[in-house]
Parts: structure tokens; C-alpha cells; sequence
């Protein structure tokens, strides 16, 4: 028979570790972060150094409507954590609705931005370093928000099917903390691109 | 106590082995589908081993060509392709998936929990760096060239800018080699993210962190690092193909790129991943000598600050692959000094090691010998680094076989020799059986002789200027001599490792039945079966010390009374 070390004394005192599904999310935030790191790196190293136009002050335009849309997403998703702690479903079914509406308003607005940049300004990823850097950095923080997007609507598929209870409050959280995250990145993004960039 | 080790009835799988074992394909399906964490840990290391005999194979090829000045064994561009495909294939095919195999198995088992964090995602993680594997060997059939032949990658392992430029490297092999790593690479990340949850939140009853076996710690902390470590490599990689498909000019100079941000992004990934792979064949070591000494690890909590500090300060080191480039003498002197200061938290551990075996009683077996072996050849290694850390001097010997001796001393001399150890010493677990120890001598013996005769003489090939990629040199270089010393000892290692192989396929039918603990041991791994049941622990383990075994075999001398 194997020998299982166990302590008598042990065993009524409490013994508590941090959730899994938290620590998981924040090592890949870390992981994601560093990626972020390397892209926002590169942007900031190549600032004008492209050698042809267009520049990024010809260009752009500071996307405050949408970065509005995507901040507040942050406090509407935060608002729905607060409500399936306590069981409102509807309320919290709501609120996360409503986030999806401001990250798929973003969206939108991203895309209204790189039309009118690449068919009235020319501007393609291949057109020199401000396009490459742009496009790529742009484009990676909305891949991460199309991902977001995905994963928030099949929690609303599900909460609509009647599946979601207060039992799966933690699993959203976690899930809440990547949108956070995504959030928290376009604040980087935005002050690199479109204030110090430009 | 007797009956608080009892497992609680129904708890214990009671199926007869034989029925359990089913027909060959259901037992094929077992594995394919399997997220058991032991499973996908052997998978991982057999995937590794498979991979290791790849890779040393090239080597050998390489060697061959190298063996006589003028040599038409390997063409230029075959040769390219080899040590591209070596370099590659033995760090993120061999080095990373076999230690993070170890750490799959051994993890949960040490800290006397039941799987891992998240099964579902362990498994895809194996199974995205297999698929990682396969595609960077596909380039050898399926990557039409310039030509319509096969183009394995062949601009070297840090695939250096401009040479990876569509212009420059036509064809598909560099496509291969940056798609193949950014897939493994996610798959090291999911693990990583495995393992630091694992150990954060599945730790049994009474495992404080300070109480954890020294292996878990460092495994903590490696894979903390590689959160950061491999992403950085992955994001390039996104940027050399938007440079290759989409016409980018992150890396292009006739565009204002630079090929210089390139190098640093490289570094930045390529200096912590030497710690990846070390740092685990210091937890290796940190489990094995305290257990052949027959004493607890002299300096435990040192040992972690150690740890967590090399982990920190590697991240601040790069560019000391980078002296030759040209960079100002301010950064120069940083980097200088901070490659230096790795030395501090290495040496404390390799006076731990040694005060460790201090006034021990220690027993020679096979893992011990490796151990032993690689406490030695570590410290070599490190005092290569510190002399190429010189800037000055590393104008003098960069790129050169001093650098190449240097880093396979850390590579083959530390890691390859404590996985063989840990191979050893933990096989008895996996498959209830011993390694022999017969043959476990031999390979031992001839793979020291062979890589002492390899790679001390390797140094003074550098000395003499034998710059590190050249597919074939003259014969009035004053290198022959050596090179065709350096090629024997290739052949020796090999030998050694045709004898591990034996070994370990003998062993499994004809070795010794090991039971639980063959080793006297004290860590929980060992409280289990051989090999445990796929439940690991019938009940729940508590610990109140770092060797609960130790505990639970002199309960009248027991360790947390001292802690
Ligand atoms: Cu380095």
C-alpha cells in the first residue's frame, strides 16, 4: 500500500489558494503583455523614420468617439461582474450586451478608419514603415478585440439560453479581466499612436 | 498513523492491469485523447527524446563534413540547412518540451495534487508544439525552394535580418522555420500558464510555498519567465512574416527598417531562454543530490532567492550577444556588467550544491554521477560566460568556436547531462522498472569522455580563429588536428547515446521491479505507486515539512519540528 503523508493537526485549519482560472488569465495577460511590449516597441522606434509619405500627421485622426465606446465598455462589463455575484441575471445579461455593443462600435470605427486610410490616403501595411508599424499594432490589439467580442457572445448566447447562474460568476470574472486587459492596452496603443506618434 | 494512509474505499482503481490495457488501438486512442498529466508528460519527453536523436544525428553530419579540410560530405547548403535545423530542433523541439515534460509529470506528484490546472489545455499544448515539430521537418519534403526542391530553413537558428528578406531567402524554409516556432511557441505558453497556476493554486494541504520542493519552485519561476521570454520571440516572428507576405518593412533597410531591432528583439527572447532550459536542470539537480548525499539541500531558501534573482537578471542581459554591432561603449559597459552579475546567484548555488554533498553520504549511482558531472562542467561553463562577457575579449572571440564550445558546455554539459539524470532517477516512477545501472555506467562514462574530448578541444579551435557556420575551412589553417579530435569525441556521445536508448527500451522489459521508493527518497512523488494510478493520490496528502516522507519514515525525528 503507498504511504500517503497525512497530518492530523491539519486537518480542521483552513486551507486556501488563489482561484486557478485568475492566476491563469493573469499569467496570459503577462505573456500577452510582453507581446504588446515588442509591437509598441517597434512603433515607437520607427516614429519617423519612414522614408516616403504619408506621415502619420497627414493621416490620422484621434479616434476619441471610439476610445470613449471602448473605455466605458470597462465600467459596463464591470457593472455586469457586480450583478451575477448577486444572482440578476436579466440585469446582468443587459449590461454585457451592452458591452458588446461598445466593443462592436469600436470595431466599426476601426474599420471606417482604415477604409478611408488605405482607399483616400493610400496608406497600406506595405506603403512604408508608418503603415507596417500602424497596421500592425492597430491590427493586434483589434484581433484581441474580435477574440474578446467572441468569447463575451457565447457567454450571451448562453445566458440567453437560461444557462448562466451565479455559479459561473467567477469563470466571468475571469473572462471580464481579458476585456479589462484589452482595454487597458488601447490606452498604450492610443497614446502611442495618435498623441505621441502623430 | 498506519490508518490515515489508507485510501477511503472505492477510491482506488481495483481493474486487473490486463483488462484495463484494452486492444492496441484503444489503447492508441488513450493516448491521442488523454489529459492526464503524467500521460502528456511522457509524451512530451518521448516526443523530445525522438527529436534529440533528430537533431544529434545533424550534429553528427556536421561534424562528419568538418572532420578533414576540404570535405564534399555535405554540400554548402545542406550544411546550412543543418546546423539551422540542429540549433532549432534541440532548443525549442528538444530543450523546452522535455523539461516541460518533466514538469507535466512531476509537478502535480510533488506537490500532491491530482492534475494539473487546466487538463484540456495541457493537452492542446502538447499537441500544438508536435504539430510545431512536424511542420519545421515538412520543410525537408514540402517546402518547394527555389528550385522545386525541398528547402529546410537554413539562415541559422537566430535567422538573423536582412538574410531572412524574401530577396535574400527565397522559397518557403524561413516561412516554415517562423511558422513552426510561432505554433510551439503557443503551445510553450500554454504550459507555462499551466504549470504557474498549477503551482500557485493546486498545492496539496499544508504545502506552503516555502515548503515546496525545491524542483516546483523552479519551475515556478521558469515558467514566469517564459511568459515573458517566448512572447517576445513569437511577436517578431508575426513581424518577419508581415515582412515576407505582406510587403512590411519591419526589418527591411532599403525602407528605413532596421536590422539591428531585429537582433535586439532576437536577444531579448534568446538570453532568458538559455535560463528556460538551465533553470530546470538546476531544479533536476536540486531534487538528486540532497537524495545521493543523504542530506537535505544545504541553503534552501537561498536557493530560491537565487532562483527568482537569475530569472530577473537574465532578462537584462542581451545585448552581450551584440558587442560586435557597434553600440555605444556606455551600453557596452551595462551589458558587460550585468551578464557579470549572473555570476552571483550561480555561484551561491553551486556552493549549495557542494556544501549539499559536504560531509554527505553519497552513493555513486547513475543519476548522481550526471549530477555530479554537472556541477562541474556548470561552473566551466560559467566562467567561459564571465570571460566572453569581457566585452573587449568577445570583439576578439565572437562567432568563433570558442562561443560555440561555450554555450553547448551549458546546453550539452549542464542540461542534456541532468536530463539523462533525471531520466535515471525518475524512470523507476514512470514505469516501475530500474534502469540498469550496468549499462546506466557505460553511457555515463563514455558520454563524459566523449563530450570532454568534443567540446574542451572546441575552445581551442576558437582560440586559433575557426569562425563558427563555415561548411568547410583549408587545409593550412592549423585546425585540422583538432577539428578531427572534436569529430571523434562527436562519435563517442553518439555511441553513449545509441547505449541510453538501449537502456531505456532494455530496461522497460528486463529491468528490475522498482516499487514505490527505490531511491530512499523524501518528496511525495515517491509516496505514490510505480507508476501511479491515474488518480495520483487515493487521499488527499497534507504536509507540515519540505520532505514529508522523510516525516512519515522517522516519525520520532521529524523534520518540521526544525523548520
Ligand atoms: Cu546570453
Amino acid at each position: 500500500m503507498s504511504a500517503i503523508p497525512t497530518v492530523p493537526e491539519l486537518q480542521d485549519q483552513p486551507w486556501h489558494l488563489p482561484s486557478r482560472g485568475r492566476i491563469g488569465m493573469l499569467s496570459l495577460i503577462i505573456g500577452e503583455s510582453a507581446i504588446f511590449t515588442i509591437f509598441v516597441v517597434a512603433y515607437v522606434f520607427y516614429i519617423g523614420k519612414s522614408l516616403s509619405g504619408p506621415t502619420p500627421g497627414q493621416v490620422l485622426e484621434v479616434p476619441i468617439f471610439n476610445t470613449i465606446c471602448l473605455l466605458s465598455s470597462s465600467i459596463t462589463i464591470w457593472l455586469a461582474e457586480r450583478r451575477i455575484e448577486r444572482n440578476e441575471i436579466k440585469a446582468f445579461g443587459l449590461w454585457w450586451g451592452v458591452t458588446i455593443a461598445l466593443g462592436v462600435v469600436f470595431l466599426v470605427g476601426t474599420g471606417l478608419e482604415w477604409y478611408k486610410l488605405i482607399y483616400h490616403d493610400g496608406l497600406t501595411i506595405s506603403t512604408n514603415l508608418f503603415g507596417t508599424t500602424f497596421y500592425s499594432l492597430v491590427g493586434l490589439h483589434a484581433t484581441h478585440v474580435v477574440i474578446g467580442l467572441a468569447m463575451l457572445l457565447l457567454v450571451l448566447v448562453f445566458t440567453l439560453m437560461g444557462r448562466v447562474t451565479e455559479h459561473h460568476a467567477e469563470r466571468i470574472q475571469v473572462l471580464a479581466l481579458y476585456w479589462h486587459f484589452v482595454d487597458a492596452v488601447w490606452v498604450v496603443v492610443f497614446t502611442v499612436v495618435y498623441i505621441v506618434g502623430r | 498513523m498506519a490508518d490515515q494512509t489508507l485510501p477511503i474505499s472505492g477510491s482506488v482503481d481495483v481493474t486487473p492491469p490486463h483488462a484495463a490495457a484494452g486492444t492496441f488501438l484503444e489503447r492508441l486512442h488513450g493516448w491521442v485523447v488523454t489529459v492526464d498529466h503524467k500521460k502528456l508528460g511522457i509524451l512530451y519527453v518521448v516526443y523530445s527524446l525522438i527529436f534529440l536523436l533528430v537533431g544529434g544525428a545533424e550534429a553528427l553530419a556536421i561534424r562528419i563534413q568538418l572532420m578533414i579540410p576540404g570535405n564534399h560530405f555535405l554540400t554548402a547548403a545542406t550544411y546550412n540547412q543543418f546546423f539551422t535545423m540542429h540549433g532549432t530542433t534541440m532548443v525549442f523541439l528538444v530543450g523546452m518540451p522535455i523539461l516541460f515534460g518533466f514538469a507535466n509529470y512531476l509537478v502535480p506528484l510533488m506537490i500532491g495534487a491530482r492534475d494539473m490546472a487546466f487538463p484540456r489545455l495541457n493537452a492542446f499544448s502538447f499537441w500544438l508544439t508536435a504539430l510545431g515539430g512536424l511542420l519545421l521537418y515538412f520543410s525537408f519534403i514540402g517546402g518547394p525552394g527555389l528550385y522545386g526542391m525541398g528547402a529546410a530553413p537554413d539562415v541559422g537558428w537566430f535567422a538573423y535580418a536582412p538574410l531572412t528578406a524574401h530577396v535574400f531567402s527565397p522559397g518557403n524554409g524561413t516561412d516554415y522555420w517562423a511558422l513552426a516556432l510561432i505554433v510551439s511557441g503557443f503551445g510553450t505558453l500554454g504550459t507555462a500558464i499551466n504549470i504557474v497556476a498549477t503551482i500557485i493554486s493546486m498545492r496539496c494541504k499544508g504545502m506552503s510555498l516555502l515548503r515546496m520542493p525545491l524542483f516546483a519552485w523552479l519551475m515556478l519561476v521558469v515558467s514566469a519567465l517564459t511568459l515573458v521570454t517566448i512572447t517576445p520571440l513569437t511577436a517578431a516572428q508575426f513581424m518577419l512574416l508581415i515582412d515576407r507576405y505582406l510587403g512590411g518593412h519591419f526589418f527591411d533597410t532599403q525602407a528605413g527598417g532596421s536590422a539591428l531591432v531585429w537582433i535586439h528583439f532576437f536577444w531579448i527572447f534568446g538570453h532568458p531562454e538559455v535560463y528556460v532550459l538551465v533553470l530546470p536542470a538546476f531544479a533536476i539537480a536540486n531534487e538528486i543530490i540532497p537524495v545521493f548525499s543523504r542530506k537535505a539541500i544545504f541553503g534552501y531558501p537561498a536557493m530560491v532567492a537565487a532562483s527568482v534573482g537569475i530569472a530577473f537578471v537574465s532578462l537584462g542581459v542581451w545585448a552581450h550577444h551584440m558587442f560586435t554591432v557597434g553600440m555605444t561603449s556606455v551600453s557596452n559597459a551595462f551589458f558587460v556588467l550585468s551578464t557579470m552579475l549572473v555570476g552571483i546567484p550561480t555561484g551561491i548555488k553551486i556552493f549549495n550544491w557542494l556544501a549539499t554533498m559536504w560531509g554527505g553520504k553519497i552513493r555513486f549511482a547513475t543519476p548522481m554521477l550526471y549530477c555530479t558531472a554537472f556541477v562541474f562542467q556548470f561552473l566551466i561553463a560559467g566562467l567561459t560566460g564571465i570571460i566572453l562577457s569581457v566585452a573587449p575579449w568577445d570583439w576578439q572571440l565572437h562567432n568563433s568556436y570558442f562561443v560555440i564550445a561555450h554555450f553547448h558546455y551549458v546546453l550539452v554539459g549542464a542540461i542534456v547531462f541532468n536530463i539523462f539524470a533525471a531520466i535515471y532517477y525518475w524512470y523507476p516512477k514512470v514505469t516501475g522498472r530500474m534502469m540498469s545501472e550496468r549499462l546506466g555506467k557505460w553511457n555515463f562514462w563514455l558520454f563524459l569522455i566523449g563530450f570532454h574530448v568534443t567540446f574542451d578541444t572546441m575552445h581551442f579551435l576558437g582560440f586559433l580563429g575557426m569562425p563558427r557556420s563555415i561548411y568547410t575551412y583549408e587545409p593550412n589553417r592549423g585546425w585540422n588536428g583538432l577539428n578531427m579530435v572534436v569529430s571523434i569525441g562527436a562519435f563517442i556521445q553518439g555511441v553513449a547515446a545509441l547505449i541510453f536508448v538501449y537502456n531505456l527500451v532494455w530496461s522497460y522489459f528486463h529491468g528490475e521491479v522498482a516499487g514505490n521508493d527505490p531511491w530512499d527518497a523524501w518528496t511525495l512523488e515517491w509516496a505514490t505507486p510505480s507508476p501511479p494510478p491515474d488518480y495520483n493520490f487515493a487521499t488527499d496528502p497534507e504536509v507540515k515539512s519540505r520532505r514529508p516522507l522523510w516525516d512519515l519514515k522517522h516519525p520520532d525525528d521529524p523534520d518540521w519540528k526544525y523548520e
